[in-house]
């Protein structure tokens, strides 16, 4: 028999093939990406000390109840209505802090009803067992938010430029650390501290 | 010049569609590559909530603990929200042990940085969450992430 030379396999359907893989992969990749609000525990104190007394114009409580309703100093209000009412609380700048600053950045009523101080300004949370973690992130978030808006501001005011950004370009230069970016970021944090305390829910 | 006159009849050369599977096999290598499959399989239902004042997350310094009732083919564990930690559901107790476990794990210089997430089903309640962090406090990894979904800005 004639030595007969093998047949050329067509590889036009490679194509076609590689496709339907192709397809298959686009449909089942979910890039994960995973975000939230960062939060930092306070750390367990066994200390006897007593904890300072701190004035009640100085203390903003948001309580969410078990009914998911909220309590926000003493009166109910509506979730949408809160991030305003946090940054009024935290901007008011009614008084001095302890160095005996007043708050000239503040742009708030000045109600000296009202917090004294940004450094002083301390919003404090509680929640019951029954409340919906739904719920309890959306006021969280509402809080953060607000502290986030004043941020902003300042960072517009002070940099011209806005808070996200810069924290992004930190981001982005984590391994040659730009010490005035830095400084900068601290400074605005420091105008406007998060101070914001979760009390322990009641044992039921 | 009618010599010349020749070549330019004809139609246009067909492009060769040779280099396609090329192509194509590139792309299928970086999906192939980019795809993760879930590496804990969830026995509980977990639906996040929705926040917009968010950060991104890094990965390489986190451990996840899943709360949330059990889902339909765990009903044998009951109704109760429970803790999920890699794959087992673990008591409330057992947070602290585990998490110190995952902060063992992970490379030095990156201990430090060690950030606890946090995938709570919507549903749960919040007091579960609070025992969480007090466990989280004891074992004193201090950063949690409450991870959630990305809400668009209405």
């Amino acid at each position: 028999m004639a030595k007969r030379s093998a047949p050329e396999v067509n590889a036009g359907s490679m194509a076609d093939i590689a496709f339907l893989l192709l397809i298959f992969f686009l449909v089942t990749t979910t890039i994960e990406k995973d975000k939230g609000l960062l939060r930092s525990l306070p750390p367990i104190d066994d200390s006897e000390v007593e904890p300072p007394i701190i004035k009640q114009k100085n203390l903003f409580t948001v309580l969410v109840s078990r009914d998911n309703q909220l309590l926000v100093e003493e009166e109910l209000m509506e979730l949408k209505d809160l991030r305003q009412a946090a940054i009024d609380f935290l901007d008011n700048g009614g008084s001095t802090n302890a160095e005996g600053e007043t708050c000239t950045y503040c742009k708030g009523d000045r109600d000296p009803a009202s917090s004294d101080h940004p450094d002083k300004a301390i919003i404090s949370m509680k929640h019951d067992r029954e409340t919906s973690y739904e719920k309890y992130i959306e006021v969280q978030n509402e809080l953060v938010a607000a502290y986030n808006f004043l941020r902003e501001r300042e960072a517009q005011r002070l940099y011209n430029r806005s808070f996200q950004s810069m924290l992004e370009e930190k981001e982005k230069n984590q391994f040659s650390k730009d010490e005035k970016l830095n400084e900068q970021i601290e400074a605005i944090k420091k105008l406007y501290p998060m101070k914001l305390s979760e009390a322990e829910p009641d044992k039921s | 010049m009618s010599k010349f006159k020749k070549g330019k009849q004809g139609d246009l050369p067909a492009i060769s569609t040779a280099s396609l599977p090329d192509i194509v096999f590139m792309l299928l290598f970086f999906f192939m590559v980019a795809t993760v499959m879930r590496d804990s399989s969830l026995m509980i239902e977990n639906i996040l909530p929705a926040a917009d004042q968010i950060e991104k997350l890094k990965k390489d310094r986190t451990a996840f603990i899943y709360a949330g009732k059990p889902s339909s083919q765990f009903k044998q564990f009951g109704d109760e929200p429970r803790i999920q930690f890699n794959d087992a559901f673990i008591d409330v107790d057992q947070v602290k042990p585990s998490v110190l476990a995952a902060q063992a794990e992970l490379v030095e210089e990156l201990q430090p940085k060690f950030v606890v997430g946090l995938k709570v089903d919507k549903e749960t309640h919040a007091g579960l969450v609070s025992d969480i962090k007090q466990e989280l406090r004891k074992a004193n990894t201090l950063k949690v992430m409450y991870i959630v979904n990305a809400k668009t800005e209405e």
